[in-house]
């Protein structure tokens, strides 16, 4: 065995802490003319009297988000499952890791450009990317069930009895649990591809807001909480099959605007080459191409994606680290932690993207509503997390309450998987990063959503070869420093993971 | 004719030596009962066996002693696991989704002959520990073969039952390996009685010629 320095966790948080420091002398938190208070004012009081009324468009884009959810997340655990067995090919592993380093978001923008805006694109937009963590997942699970049972088959059995009859049943339960997992993420998934046309609930809410109808908004935001918070009642392995014929065909009734004939050829076979060898100008005309959009976009995208993504990572880490005392009874009361509870259920319900863009219309564009949103709502699922490690530590019987509970026994106790779960999270924090570009915020998803918009979609494809790229070296980094550090979890650290 | 032979041979698991100097011939026929303490190498022994014979082309029924079931399935599927080698993919994959009733019948048959008929369509997860112990020796009786190696294959159901089970597989194979620890047991269904201590082979005989003695010091400290 190969023994090596075990890095202190606490150099660790003090490396991310000067990072970040370092990172806010070159943001930008300008409030660009706008008058925050105001704003809030406004949409505080529509808030506060949400508004019911518009129940037909509510249940609409409810109804949408749920079909959207449940067709991709079939559509990808059922791919996932397929993949599986076979993940440890190398082939198959590039696959899963190229799709699933490219943001629902984008999948969908780049799908419209083939597709158009219907159902297909919705379903894809979620299929793809989860196709991918499926079966990383799903091969997870297989390595850790029980291997005596396959042993024990008779010899020259063939694989696939083998694998149906002694390895596949053995992970079931955990393939249901994490699959019920990710469809909570894929109602966030789904809701968020209403921002970009798809008609969930991100759409109705951008048109409630347009409308300046903050009572609806605030009525949509209350629905999907309750929505999000009840999945374990209303989705049952029973009924499964049951809301995936729904879902179909709901989403099988919706009428999509026509496609002209052979975009989607035209897409496959012209639009995606760069247009240098498209319009057969040669290799220098490439390379000038490559060259120009890597110094106007990529690197002017991937800086400010960093500078976001490390400020939002510390601000995370800091909100996790003191809220993960909020809901835990023993140290905020009775009435204390059932708010906490609440507040972290919200703020984890509500994806990132939507988070922005409530902030982007309180504090205008700057790159202070994604900072805000991202460290919110990832540093709630932390503190989530967190608190029910810390619910399961044995205490002694004269152990104290409140804060000093807090910093005496859970924050030393939990500091390393605290530092674990903001490592997991670190990759996913700069690909939600990239992605707020589409708000305007200047991250690569900015220039993607800018090339997409002049029609340029070899200059997105690119981009989001960058952005992949971005992911898979932080993704490298984190699991060296989690391996360095040598961070435990006892939280099954995979249910973090959206 | 010998189904499987170990001439003075040292056996173990991977770089680990449990059993040295093995000398031990099977011929068809044979009951074998091997007994020595726990970690006396009567598992090692078992799987040399199992691995030898599958090497040399026999079919063996096989019943581990950590059973091996699984237990999210019920307990007709887990029997039928026992033949998937004998039917194409397709054809187990619709088994998995729907046994067919000639396969219930069968199996049906033999868990009624150790008192588990009325859990065939129970999952595993949900009987006791004697029952899963039966159901695992259910696989190995619906898979037949030349050959049935068996890990304390009664160890957790009472006595009578226990002679009954041991006699039924006297019955259904016509040779036989076999763990156990109840030397009453051992006796009653053996034609062969193999003692293992300190990492060898102390005895082989047959069981009028082993002494309460000689298993004694077997056991001895």
């Amino acid at each position: 065995m190969r023994s090596e320095r075990r890095i202190p966790s606490l150099w660790v948080i003090t490396g991310f802490l000067a990072l970040g420091l370092i990172a806010t002398g070159f943001a930008d938190f300008s409030l660009a003319g706008h008058d925050p208070w105001q704003a809030l004012a406004r949409m505080g009081a529509g808030f506060l009297r949400p508004d019911f009324s518009a129940v037909d468009d509510i249940g609409r884009a409810l109804l949408m988000t749920v079909a959207f959810a449940i067709c991709g997340v079939a559509v990808g655990a059922t791919a996932g499952l397929i993949l599986s067995p076979f993940y440890y090919a190398k082939p198959i592993r590039f696959f899963c890791i190229s799709v699933r380093s490219v943001h629902e978001l984008f999948w969908a923008l780049m799908l419209m450009q083939g597709l158009g805006i219907g159902p297909l694109t919705g379903v894809l937009a979620i299929a793809l990317p989860y196709t991918g963590i499926f079966a990383k997942v799903f091969a997870e699970h297989l390595d850790e069930t029980d291997p005596r049972p396959a042993r024990v088959l008779p010899p020259r059995v063939d694989a696939l009895s083998r694998f149906l009859f002694a390895r596949a049943p053995l992970a079931m339960g955990s393939m249901w649990s994490y699959t019920l997992y990710r469809l909570e993420c894929g109602l966030r998934s789904s809701a968020v591809l209403g921002f970009i046309g798809l008609p969930t609930l991100g759409f109705q809410l951008d048109s409630f807001f347009k409308q300046g109808n903050y009572g609806a908004a605030s009525a949509v935001l209350i629905c999907y909480v309750a929505l999000i918070a009840s999945i374990r009642i209303w989705m049952r392995l029973k009924l499964a099959l049951l809301w995936l014929v729904g879902a179909i065909t709901v989403l099988s009734l919706q009428s999509a605007p026509p496609m002209g004939q052979g975009a989607l050829w035209r897409f496959l076979t012209s639009d995606i080459i760069p247009a240098p060898i498209r319009n057969d100008r040669g290799l220098p005309a490439l390379w000038d191409w490559l060259t120009n959009l890597t110094m106007d976009q990529i690197l002017p995208g991937l800086w400010n994606t960093i500078i976001v993504g490390q400020i939002a990572l510390v601000l995370m880490g800091a909100l996790a680290f003191v809220g993960f005392g909020l809901p835990i009874r023993r140290v905020t009361g009775r009435i204390g932690s059932t708010l906490g509870y609440g507040l972290l259920v919200v703020l984890r319900s509500l994806p990132e993207y939507m988070l922005a863009y409530l902030f982007l219309q309180i504090f205008g564009p700057s790159m202070l509503p994604a900072v805000l949103a991202l460290s919110l709502h990832n540093g709630a699922i932390i503190a989530h997390l967190l608190s029910r490690d810390a619910a399961v530590l044995p205490l002694r019987a004269d152990a104290p309450h409140g804060i000093t509970l807090w910093g005496w026994e859970f924050a030393p106790r939990l500091t390393g998987t605290f530092l674990a779960l903001c490592l997991y999270r670190w990759e996913i924090v700069l690909r939600e990063t990239a992605v707020m570009g589409l708000l305007g915020i200047a991250t690569l998803g900015f220039f993607v959503d800018a090339a997409i918009a002049e029609l340029r979609v070899d200059r997105a494809l690119i981009l989001l070869v960058a952005c992949a790229a971005m992911t898979a070296t932080v993704d490298i980094a984190s699991t060296r420093l989690r391996r360095a550090t040598r961070t435990r979890h006892t939280t099954d650290i995979r249910k973090s993971a959206c | 004719m010998t189904l499987v032979a170990f001439g003075n041979e040292t056996l173990g698991y991977g770089a680990e030596t449990v059993l040295t100097g093995v000398s031990f011939a099977l011929t068809p026929g044979d009951r074998v009962v091997l007994l020595g303490r726990s970690g006396a190498g009567k598992s090692t022994l078992l799987s040399a066996c199992y691995d030898r014979l599958i090497t040399a082309g026999h079919r063996v029924a096989l019943a581990p002693q950590d059973h091996a079931l699984v237990p999210q399935l019920c307990v007709l599927r887990n029997v039928l696991m026992g033949r998937l080698d004998d039917h194409s993919a397709l054809s187990n994959l619709r088994s998995l989704i729907r046994p067919r009733q000639a396969d219930r019948h069968d199996i049906d048959q033999t868990l009624q002959m150790i008192d588990l008929g009325n859990q065939i369509d129970q999952r595993v997860d949900s009987l006791s520990g004697g029952q899963k112990q039966r159901t695992a020796l259910a696989r190995a009786l619906y898979r037949g073969g030349a050959v049935l190696i068996a890990d304390e294959p009664v160890s957790a159901v009472d006595e009578t039952q226990a002679d009954a089970l041991l006699s039924l597989m006297a019955d259904r194979f016509q040779t036989s390996v076999l763990a156990l620890h109840d030397v009453g047991q051992a006796r009653r269904f053996a034609t062969r009685l193999v003692g293992l201590a300190a990492g060898r082979i102390a005895f082989d005989a047959a069981p009028s010629e082993v002494t309460d003695e000689m298993i004694g010091t077997l056991y001895a400290q």
